[in-house]
């Protein structure tokens, strides 16, 4: 049964892979719409609290994807954690901002303009867009059109996070015991009579009803 | 006098059945003219009196553009509490001493306090914005300027208590609409004066919009700040017009120390450049 679980699981839903590449695809989406020199993409990560270079389009070392950044410093933090977009010019001349980038991407840029990747309630990460060939400065309704593609790109995340969050316990949770319950509770409840059915599941949404008060 | 506000108790807050002699003889009532003007609202105030509290990623006290904080104190959670302790760090990003610059430049001698509560986590971000909110609430400051918003829903009771709470005990809450399509708080409460951009380059220029939720417009775009170790740039972003209306507003409070929160706002609302205009 659980082999045929996890047979399903990494045939219908999306794996690493497909994550990779709605990465790319929305860095160099991004790039592509404002003419930029560069985009990139931080996602947080709960567990460790940090935010992980995910994806770059253009300047900057792919090779330093993986790196971690503080989650509430410094100005990916700072639009991560209120969620507000920023739009910032000659930002070279912070020295903190300066060295970081160097050492993170290998490159400063001179403007970025920086949006929180939200859906619903979930703040997933940051979206920036760095320096244009010609100088020109970004506007602020550029910065709401970064913010539009953001949300949308957001929402994409946030269900293909939900997926492989999905394949994951369904594929035996072998990562925590909580995992396995779930996947024991819906194996259950699919040769589970109808009437006991039922009623198992109107004690599940009850669970959930708790879950999401706690949430 | 700081009383010590918790969500739930706020509701219990001093309210009488029978007038009291401060309501038999209301101060400042009588000053209210007619018709009012700039002159009127902030003219020859220069924030003097008034105290800006800027609830941010810290204050750079020693930049030259902030020109002192009158005190700065962090929020640091342990064991998913929170504490308020002096800050010993300063700004961790750079926005928090912007916003001070900008209030300084139109409020020269306004006294400014700094309350970081970045610096924690992203994990721990919710409660710190809650403590370092209620912490400015109950020190009863003039203005409390929240460049800053959550689109977390479990915070939005605690978060509405206390901008009512700020409401009636005439601290007056200045915040950052959301230029994003999601939900999120404080900005939307009708407690706050909310704040989005406009690109006119004049400091003073602040519009009334007839479509709230947002309320007012003021300059945002490609603003010179204040930032990090001394540096500055420039900047765009609703988070940079926010301070502009915290400043003139510490400006009326300064001027009229007897208005509340909601008259200060009937009062920015008149004296908008657009309604100024259409006389």
């Amino acid at each position: 049964m659980s082999a045929d679980r996890a047979a399903i699981a990494a045939g219908l839903l999306p794996g690493d892979e497909l994550h990779r590449s709605l990465l790319r695809s929305i860095v160099d989406v991004a790039r592509a719409i404002f003419r930029a020199r560069a985009a990139s993409v931080f996602l947080l990560d709960a567990e460790a609290d940090e935010l992980v270079f995910e994806a770059v389009s253009g300047e900057g070392e792919e090779s330093l994807v993986g790196r971690r950044f503080p989650s509430s410093t410094g100005i990916a933090g700072w639009v991560l954690v209120t969620g507000q977009s920023l739009v910032l010019d000659d930002v070279s001349a912070d020295p903190r901002f300066a060295s970081q980038a160097a050492e993170s991407t290998g490159y400063v840029p001179k403007a970025i303009m920086a949006v929180p990747l939200v859906s619903g309630e979930r703040t997933l990460g940051v979206l920036e867009v760095l320096d244009r060939p010609s100088g020109e400065r970004f506007t602020m309704e550029e910065a709401d059109l970064l913010g539009m593609f953001a949300t949308q790109a957001a929402v994409a995340l946030d269900l293909l996070q939900r997926s492989r969050s999905a394949r994951r316990l369904l594929a035996g949770g072998a990562e925590d015991g909580d995992g396995s319950a779930l996947t024991r509770l819906a194996a259950a409840l699919e040769s589970a009579e109808a009437q006991d059915r039922e009623a198992a599941l109107e004690l599940v949404r009850a669970v959930e009803r708790l879950v999401s008060r706690l949430g | 006098m700081a009383v010590t506000l918790h969500a739930d108790d706020t509701d219990a807050l001093p309210a009488h059945a029978v007038a009291g002699p401060d309501a038999r003889q209301l101060r400042g009532a009588r000053l209210w003219p007619a018709k009012v003007n700039r002159e009127w609202a902030f003219g020859g105030s220069t924030g003097a009196g008034a105290t800006v509290c800027v609830v941010d990623s810290g204050v750079d006290p020693g930049h030259r553009l902030v020109g002192g904080v009158s005190s700065a104190v962090a929020v640091r959670i342990e064991d998913d509490k929170a504490h308020i302790e002096d800050d010993q760090i300063g700004d961790v990003c750079g926005h928090g001493t912007a916003c001070a610059g900008i209030i300084r430049s139109i409020a020269p001698d306004c006294e400014l306090v700094s309350v970081r509560v970045l610096g924690e986590g992203f994990i721990g971000s919710g409660p710190a914005i809650i403590e370092g909110l209620r912490w400015a609430v109950e020190q009863g400051f003039d203005v409390i300027n929240m460049s800053l918003s959550t689109t977390k829903e479990r915070f939005v009771a605690d978060l509405h208590a206390l901008t009512d709470a700020a409401y009636f005990r005439r601290s007056l809450i200045v915040a950052s609409a959301h230029n994003m399509p999601v939900r999120s708080y404080p900005w939307r409460f009708a407690s706050v004066v909310s704040v989005a951009s406009h690109d006119i380059d004049d400091p003073l220029a602040y519009l009334r919009n007839p479509d709230p939720p947002v309320e007012f417009y003021a300059r945002g775009v490609e603003v010179d700040v204040a930032w990090a170790d001394g540096s500055t740039l420039r900047a765009s972003g609703n988070s940079f017009a926010t301070p502009h209306i915290s400043g003139i507003c510490a400006l009326i409070r300064a001027k009229h120390p007897e208005l509340t929160p909601p008259e200060v706002k009937t009062l920015l609302g008149l004296t908008a450049t657009n309604a100024e205009a259409a006389g």
